[in-house]
């Protein structure tokens, strides 16, 4: 089975995000950008699954500006086997919608018939947590979204699910659509050879009028602001002294 | 001009995520109609039909409906969308599953996780783990929403609106429940206590993890956890609050041993009253917290438990 694995290039989660003064969106310009970890994750275990012997090929995929080049190459040296570059946009400020971002997978999907998507439940860029379940809804098949733990049997596969209150256990046939929770695996780092290896890698690009898709947004940003910050407070001397604050001034005991 | 909200419910009593999301609902214009789908769930029907400003409360009985699956429960809401212009439910798990998947059947681009209703189509919602508000406007014919529970008060239960049992739809068979692992515990549930006490990396250990569930019992309120902590094993991954855990805003927030890296913060920083307890003066959770605490955790939480 061929496993698409589509990836992100976000703003690094380690960089602390600056909200541009004329609230047009947030500053981009000489910021770090990375692989969304959500998306590591599920390279990581597309890579798995070849390991097992239960994938064949990885293609990963990556809709956005020409510098997501670089985000595909780190997946093919992590162990993808070819890449598919969308070109969608010159401006990196310019988000490719969700669901945009769907319909373009559904026509790589189309074109390539996976037996399996595996992405990551959400971009840390807009927070979205949708473009799997939509490219899911356009292919009708099933999909496991917050996956913690995945087995795949034949032509269905049990998929273990991070909810609310615990965990859901779920079996979905194949092909289907996975979006990936943090907790799923721990994603390896490319060796040098293997980087270099990577630089011959095959990598296709593309446009979204290659495959039909108009990318205009369906969300206009108004603005773009800091949240609200919150006013410094005390500090106490003794768990005493804050149990009686606590008490009295904020009425919360 | 009405909303289709989708009710969040255990097929026995009904989510107090509903009720905020009602609130939500309310301030986008027009009659609010509940969809309870369930297996068995009359009653929460029932519950649905007396929160203020719901006019009707559609429910649809099936065993497919019985654990959220988001299939057969997108065919449903599919089926009913014609009648609407807004299309919300909280953005729990089991919203955040769902809707995205009646967004593109739709071929509208959900809004994910809205903390502020501007009008009928402009929204405001977290973005960059919440490090920066959008506010948006929606172009598309049918707007379809998740909302963020912590960020709107639960409306009232003075409504009276009527109860109309409704058909399931075709069950399209491409996934089935097997099971649930819930924690069972006594101590209220994360996103809706009004209470939490969490705790952090510096706790150190899982059995040093006890005292601040002590600490927690002690006041009747739910026990969090920062992802540090999680990620060490000390406590359960759905005691996780932050980003990529859960979003909460009680009345009382005490994070114990938690530095305050910004993917905690984002979870936890709508509570009401924060207090931090770190020994590290220069903990960024400090710069959130209105009482602060620069003592050795394992000095003042016997100290704290014992005073409460």
């Amino acid at each position: 089975m061929k496993v698409l694995v589509p990836v992100k290039r976000v703003i690094d989660y380690n960089v602390k995000v600056r909200v541009k003064a004329d609230q047009s969106g947030v500053d981009l310009a000489n910021v770090k950008m990375s692989m969304n970890p959500f998306d590591e994750i599920a390279v990581e275990q597309a890579i798995r699954l070849k390991e097992a012997g239960q994938a064949e090929e990885i293609i990963v995929v990556s809709i956005g500006v020409t510098k997501s080049q670089e985000t595909l190459r780190n997946a093919l040296a992590m162990g993808a086997d070819r890449a598919i570059l969308v070109e969608a946009t010159d401006n990196v400020e310019n988000d490719i919608e969700p669901l945009a971002v769907a319909k373009i997978l559904k026509a790589i999907v189309d074109e390539e018939q996976p037996g399996l998507v595996l992405m990551g439940k959400q971009a840390i860029d807009n927070d979205m947590n949708a473009t799997g379940q939509m490219l899911s809804a356009l292919m009708g098949w099933p999909q496991a979204t917050f996956a913690s733990k995945v087995e795949i049997e034949g032509d269905r596969a049990q998929v273990t699910r991070e909810v609310d209150g615990g965990l859901q256990v779920i079996s979905v046939n194949m092909p289907c659509v996975m979006t990936v929770d943090l907790r799923l695996n721990e994603p390896r780092y490319a060796s040098l050879p293997n980087i270099m290896k990577a630089k011959k890698k095959p990598m296709e690009t593309k446009t979204p009028a290659d495959y039909g898709v108009d990318v205009s947004p369906r969300l206009t940003i108004e603005k773009v602001e800091e949240p609200p910050a919150r006013k410094a407070g005390v500090i106490v001397g003794s768990v005493e002294e804050l149990v009686e604050k606590l008490k009295t001034e904020a009425g919360v005991l | 001009m009405a909303v289709l909200l989708l009710a969040e419910h255990d097929n026995e009593t009904l989510n107090d995520a509903t009720a905020k999301t009602v609130t939500a609902a309310r301030a986008m214009g027009g009659d609010i109609h509940i969809l309870c789908a369930g297996s068995g769930c009359g009653g929460v029907a029932e519950q649905a039909a007396k929160l203020d400003g719901v006019t009707k409360v559609l429910c649809a009985t099936d065993e497919a409906y019985g654990h959220d699956m988001a299939e057969p429960l997108a065919d449903l809401i599919i089926g009913l969308a014609g009648d609407y212009d807004h299309i919300v439910a909280p953005a729990t798990t089991s919203g955040k599953n769902v809707m995205p998947r009646v967004a593109a059947l739709l071929d509208a681009m959900v809004i994910s996780d809205i903390s502020a209703v501007h009008g009928p189509d402009t929204f405001e919602r977290p973005i960059y783990a919440g490090n920066a508000m959008a506010t948006v406007k929606s172009t598309d014919a049918k707007k379809v929403i998740t909302v963020r529970g912590a960020s709107f008060d639960a409306a009232g239960e003075g409504g009276s609106g009527t109860v109309e049992e409704i058909a399931a739809a075709a069950n399209p068979g491409l996934s089935a429940w097997v099971e649930d692992k819930v924690v069972e515990s006594d101590r209220p549930e994360l996103t809706s206590a009004k209470r939490i006490v969490s705790g952090g990396r510096g706790m150190g250990s899982k059995e040093n993890f006890e005292i601040i569930e002590k600490v927690a019992d002690k006041i009747g309120a739910a026990v969090g956890a920062s992802r540090a902590a999680v990620d060490s094993g000390y406590a359960p991954n759905d005691y996780q609050v932050g980003q990529t855990g859960k979003v909460v805003a009680p009345e009382l927030y005490i994070a114990v041993g938690i530095s305050g890296a910004i993917q905690h913060l984002a979870g936890m920083k709508d509570s009401k009253v924060i207090v931090a307890i770190n020994k590290d003066e220069e903990a960024p959770i400090f710069q959130v917290a209105d009482y602060g605490l620069v003592a050795d955790l394992f000095d003042a939480l016997p100290k704290l438990e014992a005073a409460l």
